[in-house]
């Protein structure tokens, strides 16, 4: 089961650009785009562990700062020819307030 | 919905670059049928010298399998060819009679040996040099005879010749006039050409006439239009290529030598598309990959219904595949009325290098025995860049300029697979090769994208480059004459900075929609670019988007690879007091700053600042009266002085003064690179001024300014520009060189390259032009109305909190 939890207002988030939450345990990057999509990923580029939360946002996609990977947001899927994955987490948006989803038995195994 | 079909005639290497480019743009748009000739599936054509000398194999040259076809759902029908195109019913007929009907039809039919029609000429054993078929026969020929001879000296018949010698065959070339590759050599290169080869057991007939072939069923011989004779049991055709316009001549398509075509890449009938050897464009038909690749991408662009592209000609250039004997050739190779030429000449190493000049631009280069700056010149011949600046040095290379200490690329192919060729990324040659055999790799960009070889600095971008020709022939295919700025666009860099200006655009929205950009939201690459173009262009009126910039810029610090920032307060000219010194120290305590370092251009450097810490530590600093010394960004730097007139004994004018007016004048404002500036007291320059992108030399008379020098991955030494009087004169000259730089250079392009692409003639005309110095300069100050506010004390009082604050929540 899906737990949510209010993160932030989606305004709190720059168009084109991320804000970063601290977990107890790692840095999630959630991002949002032009239309207002918003999307959460593990703030680590699978290549070389790039902080992807300072990247450019651009379509579904963010540039890794460290090593221009291109990450696909709804998947975290790396764009080819490159090859990785970086996890993405539950995300949505309700009345202008963003939400993080965590899945109860990870909260536990973490 | 049904998809429409698209037919293409030609299994050849155009048109099924053409495929494969189209597949990139719009996977799904077609169903693909393409009809081949050959039994073979696609295959790199321009290896089959190597193959023919027995240093590839035909496995090595297929680009694309059988299975690769059915994998990408593309129906391939080989040996039934097409015979007839009915244009009215929209379909092709082949030979068995089959029938296939298409929306859009791409012909790609090639082009076929010319056979000189004397007597004889079709006996057995008399060929051309064209296909996996050719091959075949000659090395077939060479197992049971011993004697062959190709007739033409040019690039195809040397490369034959010389493949039939490694074969084993006693091989006599036969040439109409008294130079080989008269195309592409002068004489001068054509006698090294001809002695090294026939040192290496070759023999030549020149100025020799075919007039028959003699024997029975098969050729024994050649008979000479002067009456001399001379043995063959097999005679190779290489007297140069007809387009293959039979078909398209029958369904009434205009044809002339080839196939005309638009820059778009159709015929006369729009629904018609044609690429490759077959076409006419502008009155040329190409012979050389180099161009057919470029075809194909704008004929991709249209077939997938972008409609944007379009092929203007390309210029090109020459290599002889022959191990062992390097030669480049461009352009006009000899000199026209009026022309004049720099020679080297070195018979002893084997070197002769020509350059043809118009009005001190390259028209024309022939190399042998050292062509490693070939790409270098053909890139200033298609620039059209002025080189009076570089005329006594440019015969010696590039690389006199200096380079990575990587050597000249001669040396390449004999390198192991484990030899490191980009010491960035860790890439070693075996991987390049791997990527570029298995992924049937290209392009100098392709093998960027799949190994990140020179990705990162570039320096070792000609190893690449080398490696890329030993491994797929001359197909690499030297940079594109035109390069999109990125993948979301087809416009150069260049044609953006006109648009922006000429149109007025000042959004980014406004240069998307205009130049029809491919994707919403631009990219990583190009909105930097366009950001920084519309900053330089509309001062005061664009606002500046922060998601359109680099972290680093947009944080105002230097992400390291641990994701803390770097923090480089500004000191005028390197100068410091106690205080400032004072505050620094105390900061760093006060933060707990890992590591400082004074850094090269005479600054401190205070590492591992956490991102969240910067506002604070900011306005510490900033309290101080310190501001940003923008070490992160494509921007001024640092203005680096030595000790000067005030303390040196040497000193001849007040450098460390000068030092700081400069820096004053110039800190704040952003560039299409960083941009460095030093200042030395006399000539011992201990600022290294003739390294910098502007650098003064003082004199005992007054002040050399220097242009264009990279201390980093090229060591370049500066241009002088002039010799000025006054300090004022110093100021105005350097603020008038920068926004000249600024207005024209493309993002990411620092002054060194942009001065040799434009020219230092081009950059002398505008600034000693004294009403457009003074604009120049006027231009740039206005500029920096805008540009020198501190950005460290606006986030210290609080603008763009968001970049640096994480939000915390308590959940795992």
């Amino acid at each position: 089961m899906t737990q949510w939890i209010e993160v932030a207002a989606l305004d709190d988030i720059p168009r084109l650009g991320a804000r970063v939450i601290k977990t107890r345990t790692l840095d999630i990057a959630v991002f949002r785009t032009a239309s207002d999509q918003v999307f959460a990923l593990k703030d680590e580029c699978p290549h070389r562990k790039g902080p992807l939360s300072q990247g450019i946002v651009h379509d579904n996609t963010v540039t890794c700062p460290l090593h221009n990977w291109k990450i696909d947001l709804a998947s975290g899927e790396a764009r080819a020819p490159d090859h990785g994955c970086t996890r993405t987490y539950p995300v949505k948006v309700e009345n202008g307030r963003v939400y993080l989803g965590t899945l109860q038995q990870e909260t536990a195994a973490a | 919905m049904q998809r429409e079909r698209l037919v293409l005639i030609g299994n050849g290497m155009a048109g099924m670059r053409t495929i494969e480019e189209l597949l990139k743009l719009a996977p799904e748009m077609y169903d693909i049928t393409v009809f081949g000739a050959e039994p073979h599936p696609n295959y790199n054509r321009i290896m089959l010298s190597p193959v023919l000398a027995g240093e590839k194999t035909i496995d090595d040259i297929v680009l694309n399998g059988r299975d690769w076809y059915g994998e990408n759902g593309i129906a391939l029908r080989t040996g039934d060819p097409v015979t007839r195109i009915d244009r009215v019913a929209r379909k092709v007929v082949t030979a068995s009679g089959a029938e296939q009907p298409y929306d859009r039809l791409l012909i790609a039919t090639g082009s076929t040996p010319f056979i000189i029609p004397v007597p004889g000429h079709d006996k057995e054993g008399v060929i051309g040099f064209r296909d996996i078929a050719d091959v075949e026969t000659m090395l077939t020929t060479a197992k049971q005879y011993r004697k062959a001879v190709v007739i033409g000296g040019g690039l195809l018949g040397l490369e034959a010749a010389n493949g039939l010698m490694k074969n084993g065959m006693d091989v006599t070339v036969v040439h109409l006039l008294d130079s080989l590759m008269e195309r592409q050599l002068d004489k001068p290169a054509a006698a090294l050409l001809k002695a090294s080869l026939e040192a290496r057991g070759l023999r030549f007939l020149m100025e020799a006439q075919t007039a028959e072939i003699t024997g029975d069923e098969r050729a024994r011989g050649v008979r000479f239009t002067d009456g001399g004779t001379v043995e063959a049991d097999l005679v190779v055709m290489a007297v140069g290529i007809r387009s293959n316009i039979a078909l398209a001549q029958a369904a009434g398509i205009h044809c002339e030598r080839g196939i005309l075509v638009s820059d778009t890449m159709q015929t006369f009938d729009p629904r018609v598309y044609a690429v490759g050897e077959c076409v006419q464009h502008r009155g040329t038909c190409y012979g050389l990959v180099a161009p057919l690749f470029e075809q194909a991408k704008v004929a991709a662009n249209h077939l997938a219904h972008h409609g944007i592209a379009r092929y203007e000609g390309s210029v090109t250039s020459t290599k002889l595949k022959v191990t062992g004997i390097d030669l480049f050739s461009a352009g006009a190779i000899n000199e026209g009325q009026g022309d004049e030429t720099l020679v080297l000449q070195d018979p002893g190493a084997g070197i002769y290098k020509k350059l043809v000049l118009r009005d001190n631009r390259i028209k024309g280069a022939v190399m042998y025995g050292d062509t490693l700056d070939g790409s270098w010149y053909f890139q200033l011949l298609r620039e059209g860049t002025d080189i009076s600046a570089l005329r006594r040095t440019i015969l010696f290379g590039q690389h006199d300029l200096g380079d990575a200490g990587h050597g000249d690329a001669t040396r390449i192919a004999a390198l192991g697979p484990e030899a490191e060729i980009c010491g960035c990324n860790g890439v070693c040659k075996g991987e390049i090769v791997d990527a570029i055999v298995k992924k049937g790799l290209f392009t100098l960009e392709e093998v960027r994208a799949h190994t990140k070889a020179s990705s990162s600095c570039g320096s070792c971008t000609g190893l690449v480059e080398s490696i890329l020709a030993s491994t797929v022939g001359e197909g690499y295919s030297a940079a594109p004459s035109k390069k999109p700025m990125c993948g979301c666009t087809e416009f150069s860099h260049d044609e953006v900075i006109a648009g922006i200006r000429e149109h007025r655009l000042k959004t980014m929205d406004a240069v998307r929609q205009f130049f029809e950009w491919k994707t919403a939201d631009g990219c990583a690459s190009c909105r930097p670019a366009i950001n920084y173009y519309l900053m330089a262009n509309w001062p005061g009126e664009y606002q500046d988007d922060a998601q359109s910039r680099f972290i680093n810029e947009r944080a105002h610090g230097n992400i390291q690879k641990d994701g803390t920032f770097s923090v480089v307060p500004r000191m005028f000219g390197g100068l410091c007091t106690p205080s400032d010194l004072r505050a620094i120290a105390d900061a760093c305590e006060k933060y707990q700053v890992p590591e400082m370092k004074v850094t090269g251009g005479q600054r401190i450097d205070l590492f591992g600042v956490k991102k969240e810490d910067l506002p604070a530590i900011w306005k510490d600093l900033s309290d101080a009266g310190l501001v940003s010394g923008h070490a992160y960004g494509k921007a001024l730097r640092t203005v680096k002085t030595c000790a000067g007139a005030n303390w040196c004994r040497f000193g001849t004018q007040d450098s460390t003064g000068l030092g700081v007016k400069l820096e004053q004048m110039t800190w704040g404002s952003w560039m299409p690179h960083k941009f460095k500036l030093a200042v030395s007291g006399c000539p011992r320059n201990c600022a290294e001024a003739t390294i910098k992108d502007f650098g003064v030399v003082c004199v005992d008379s007054g002040y050399e300014l220097h242009v264009g020098g990279n201390g980093g991955i090229k060591v370049r030494i500066t241009d002088l520009l002039c010799k000025v009087e006054t300090e004022e004169q110093v100021l105005e000259y350097c603020a008038a060189f920068i926004q000249k730089y600024r207005e024209e250079a493309r993002y990411l392009e620092r002054t060194a390259p942009w001065v040799e692409r434009v020219g230092l003639q081009s950059i002398k005309d505008a600034i000693f032009d004294e009403t457009q110095r003074k604009t120049l300069a006027e231009r740039f100050l206005y500029s920096q109305q805008f540009a020198q506010i501190d950005p460290w004390k606006a986030r210290a009082e609080g603008a763009d909190a968001h970049e640096f604050h994480k939000i915390e929540i308590k959940a795992a």
